[in-house]
Order: structure tokens, then C-alpha cells, then sequence
């Protein structure tokens, strides 16, 4: 049970990032290169991505779960399970990433852009040859944040039957009493936590030839 | 002169860029007219904030001018769409204070990223990536990642990256200012040695005069957003008519304050009798004593330039010889008593 817990988890954390990336990571980089002073200015499409990001980072994910329920059986057919979990948690993680990915391309100098203008690059060559390599490290130190997050979202969405270690902390923590089962899912979230956490920054740090 | 009938290849007319932000409009650049040659080593100089950064990022539309126009090799920049402006820029060149290499390509990568941008392939990208290498005295740094290179050596790639595409214009934007004196000179060196064996034109944007005196050929003074003055490194360098160019000639200038009540001359030395020993032969030819008040010379390219302010004798009559011989060895000489700024 607990090994299936593990796994499903895993499943629910890994799945949700990916895909949430597939949408934060493009929302993040518009974000950056619809600003004023960058390389694709247009303020309507920013000031508007911006409100919506805001508003969906403003929704308790608890409260977003229930929320896109109907949404969640629309696609998934369900809504008990770790599978029909991954749609809350992408809605929850995706403009949070974008956040994120967004930070780390502005951290960038402006000056290798500059550089890269002064060659010809077109703002699409930019994107992907400069703003994203240049970025990776830090990318990934975000990337290692968003998974650890998402990892604490999947366990809340045990309250609505998610699925993983969140719904047996819940079903036997805490509906049953046992203490015992209570303590071992916190430990082995703790573990994931780390582990996860641990290896994103080690890859971040191989990556970087900055030192 | 054939050089004046020659088509520039880079010419400023009328051109002026006004920024307007919150707290108004601030005029960056009035009317800049100006043309580059083929071939010139082109320094344009000033104080910070003069507009120099400005004017340079105008040459590839990096700055948009809002007034005139920028002609680039037969074409007029403000006319060209987005698509045949980044075309344009491919056959520009261009490098920075702070080199803006990408700290996450190698030396190499950063060298073969503006053949990517112009679509030849990888294999030949990378050979050229090596004869440029060779070219800038680096081979053995391929693989080296800039953080690894010292600043003369990241402003090396960062030329060779800036030649990858055979560029007809190397545009330096203050490109010495982050560097030591003795590697300043060995990028200047290296930039006057490209100008040689590749026959390109060079513009440097500096707000120091030994760099324009040490490879330029002209020079065009930036003063408050205008062109103060503009010609050959020479003319300007012996006859500075605008207060601005004055200042930068002799930046530490003093001399007016002890120069009021004496009969005083200023020589100018122009290059062309460097080596005769023209002071100590006119003590002995005119007898005279003679007070060096200021000198101030110069050694550009092997020649002798500058000014010496000598005091002249209270007698009129060997005042008058001294003026009378320097005349004959075709020095410049005036008397400047009552000069006063």
C-alpha cells in the first residue's frame, strides 16, 4: 500500500510538473519578451497574461481543486484518483512556473541579447539560442522548487481522494487514528522532498559554467 | 581627393534621437551628420553621456533614430523591414565593454553563434571558428568557457565571434574602457592589425584620447549630444578649433591662468620635423634665452605631435626673430599675449 502510495505520488508530482511546464515555461518567456524594453514589446498581450497569472496564483490550490471539478471529469472522465489529480495540480503549478521561469530569463544581462541583436538574431533565435541556455541553471534550481511545491499540492488533493501518500496519511492518519502510518507517509514526503531538491541543484550546478 | 568623391559606407545625415520618458524628452543626438570611409579606423569620442552609445547603436539600428537618416553600403537602414534589417546587421560586427560573451557557450560556440544565425552549417562554422581563433592569437581556447578567460582574452572571442560573418563594419562600443593599460594595447593592436590584413572599417566609440591617438585615422568629436568637430586624427590633433576638442587635446589644461601679461608663442608640432632638435637650434641661431612655460607632446605613429608655450623676450626686435625662424622651419607659431581661453 505504501509502495503504491510512493509510486502514485511520484506519478501525480512528475506528470503535473511536466506538463505544467509545458505551459508555464512558453507563459513565462511571453511575459518576459512582451515587456516594453524587450525583444517582442506588446503591453496589451503582457498587461493580460500578467492579470491572468495573478488571478490563478491568487486560488487556494485547496479551493481550486474543488473548483475545476467539472473541468477535471471533462478530461479525465473522473475525479477520484491520481490520474484525474494531475489536472488541478497543472492548473495550480502552470502560471506559478511561468513566475518562475520568468525571474529566471530577467536575471539574464541584457547586454548578450544586445549581443545577439547586433548579429541578426531574429527574437524566436534569441529565445531559444540565448534566453534559454543562458538561463538553464537557474531554470533548473526553479524547476527543483516547482517539483518539491507540487509534490505538497499532490498530497493535499488526498482530501478529495487523490490518490498517493496524501490519501492514505488521510484515510489512515487521520480518519483511523493511525498514528504510525501518519508518521511514515510524512517521513517518506520529507524524503521525496529532499531528494528531489538535492538533485535539482546538483544538476543545476554541473550545468553552469559560470565558476 | 579620390576620397571624397568615394561612396561612405556609413553616413549619418541629419540624423537626431530624442527619448521621451516620463520626465520629458531628452535629446540624445542633434543633427549628426557624418560620413565613414572605407577602410577608416573611425573614432568618435566624448565625455560620458555625450550621446556616443547612442550614435554607434543608430549605425545598426539597435536605436531607431527619430529624426534623419543612417545610410549603410548604398541603403538607407529606416527603409529596410525587419527581416532585411537583421540581414544588414550580419554584415556588421560589434563589441562591447563588457564583452557579453554567453557564459554558457564555449569560446568556440560563442564564435560559430552569428554562422548559426546566418544559416551555414555546422562543419564549416566550426573551421572558421578555428581560423579566427588563430587570428586572434587564442587556438588553444576552443573549448574554454569565458568565465575561464581573462578580460583581454573574452574581448579576443569576443572580436572573432564579431568577424565570423566576414562583416564589412567592426563596430567597438568603448571596448578598451574594462581593460588595463598593456592589454588595452594589445586589443588595439589587434583591431589595427585587422584593419590591415581584412581591409575593414572600423568605428570606436572611446571617451579616452590615447585610443584615438593610437589607431584612429579620424575622429569625430561628440560635445552635448552634437558633432563638435570631425576630420583627420592629424588636423584635429594639431589644430583643435572647438572648445571641446580643446579640452580633450589637453585635457589638463592650465596654461591660460599663466599665460595672462606675457608675451608668450605656442608651437605646434604636426609630425613633420619630429626629429630636428628645433627649440635648442633656435636659442643658439637667435641668441636668446626662452622660458618653457607648457609642453605637451605626443607620439603618434612615430611622429611627434603637440604643443610647447615658450615666453618671449621682453625685446621686440629678437621676439620678432624668434617668431621669424620658427616661421622659416615651417613650425606653426603664434604669439598668444592676450589669448584668454
Amino acid at each position: 500500500m505504501i509502495i503504491k502510495g510512493i509510486f502514485e505520488t511520484l506519478y501525480m508530482t512528475l506528470m503535473s510538473t511536466l506538463l505544467a511546464y509545458v505551459i508555464g515555461l512558453p507563459l513565462g518567456v511571453i511575459l518576459v519578451v512582451t515587456e516594453k524594453e524587450s525583444i517582442l514589446p506588446n503591453l496589451g498581450l503582457n498587461k493580460i497574461l500578467n492579470i491572468i497569472v495573478n488571478l490563478a496564483r491568487s486560488v487556494p490550490f485547496l479551493i481550486l481543486l474543488i473548483a475545476v471539478l467539472p473541468i477535471t471529469r471533462f478530461i479525465t472522465g473522473t475525479t477520484i484518483g491520481s490520474t484525474a489529480t494531475v489536472v488541478p495540480l497543472v492548473i495550480a503549478a502552470a502560471p506559478f512556473i511561468a513566475r518562475l521561469v520568468e525571474s529566471s530569463i530577467k536575471e539574464i544581462d541584457k547586454g548578450i541579447i544586445e549581443a545577439a541583436l547586433s548579429m541578426g538574431a531574429s527574437p524566436f533565435q534569441i529565445i531559444y539560442k540565448v534566453m534559454v541556455p543562458e538561463a538553464t541553471p537557474s531554470l533548473i534550481v526553479g524547476a527543483a522548487i516547482a517539483t518539491t511545491t507540487i509534490l505538497g499540492y499532490s498530497a493535499m488533493a488526498g482530501i478529495v481522494g487523490g490518490g498517493g501518500l496524501g490519501t492514505i496519511a488521510i484515510n489512515y492518519g487521520y480518519y483511523r487514528y493511525e498514528k504510525g502510518i501518519m508518521i511514515v507517509t510524512v517521513i517518506l514526503l520529507i524524503l521525496i522532498v529532499q531528494v528531489l531538491q538535492e538533485a535539482g541543484m546538483q544538476i543545476a550546478r554541473k550545468k553552469d559554467k559560470r565558476k | 581627393m579620390s576620397r571624397q568623391l568615394e561612396e561612405p559606407i556609413i553616413e549619418f545625415k541629419a540624423l537626431g534621437k530624442t527619448f521621451s520618458s516620463a520626465n520629458g524628452e531628452v535629446k540624445a543626438l542633434k543633427n549628426i551628420n557624418l560620413k565613414i570611409h572605407k577602410g577608416d579606423i573611425f573614432g568618435i569620442i566624448g565625455m560620458s553621456g555625450a550621446g556616443k552609445s547612442t550614435l554607434v547603436r543608430c549605425i545598426n539600428y539597435l536605436e531607431k533614430p527619430t529624426e534623419g537618416e543612417i545610410w549603410f553600403d548604398g541603403r538607407e537602414l529606416g527603409s529596410l523591414n525587419e527581416k532585411d534589417l537583421r540581414k544588414v546587421r550580419q554584415s556588421m560586427g560589434m563589441i562591447f565593454q563588457q564583452f557579453n560573451l554567453w557564459m554558457q557557450r564555449t569560446a568556440e560556440s560563442n564564435i560559430c553563434f552569428p554562422l548559426e544565425i546566418a544559416g551555414v552549417d555546422k562543419k564549416e562554422a566550426k573551421l572558421r571558428a578555428q581560423e579566427l581563433l588563430k587570428l586572434v592569437g587564442l587556438e588553444d581556447k576552443a573549448g574554454a568557457y569565458p568565465a575561464q578567460l581573462s578580460g583581454g582574452q573574452k574581448q579576443r572571442i569576443a572580436i572573432a565571434r564579431a568577424l565570423a560573418t566576414n562583416p564589412k563594419v567592426l563596430l567597438c562600443d568603448e571596448a578598451t574602457s574594462a581593460l588595463d593599460p598593456t592589454t588595452t594595447e594589445s586589443i588595439l593592436n589587434l583591431l589595427k592589425d585587422i584593419n590591415k590584413k581584412l581591409g575593414i572599417t572600423i568605428v570606436i566609440i572611446t571617451h579616452e584620447m590615447n585610443v584615438v591617438e593610437k589607431i584612429c585615422s579620424h575622429v569625430a568629436i561628440i560635445d552635448k549630444s552634437e558633432i563638435a568637430e570631425a576630420g583627420k586624427v592629424h588636423d584635429i590633433f594639431t589644430h583643435p578649433k572647438t572648445q571641446a576638442a580643446q579640452r580633450l587635446v589637453y585635457p589638463n589644461d592650465n596654461r591660460i591662468n599663466h599665460l595672462v601679461g606675457k608675451r608668450c608663442c605656442r608651437i605646434v608640432f604636426d609630425g613633420s620635423s619630429s626629429y630636428d632638435p628645433v627649440v635648442a637650434s633656435m636659442i643658439l641661431e637667435c641668441k636668446v634665452l626662452v622660458n618653457i612655460l607648457y609642453a605637451d607632446m605626443k607620439d603618434i605613429d612615430g611622429k611627434a605631435f603637440g604643443e610647447l608655450i615658450i615666453q618671449l623676450p621682453e625685446d621686440e626686435k629678437t621676439a620678432d626673430k624668434v617668431i621669424g625662424y620658427l616661421h622659416s622651419k615651417n613650425l606653426q607659431a603664434e604669439e598668444v599675449s592676450n589669448y584668454v581661453g
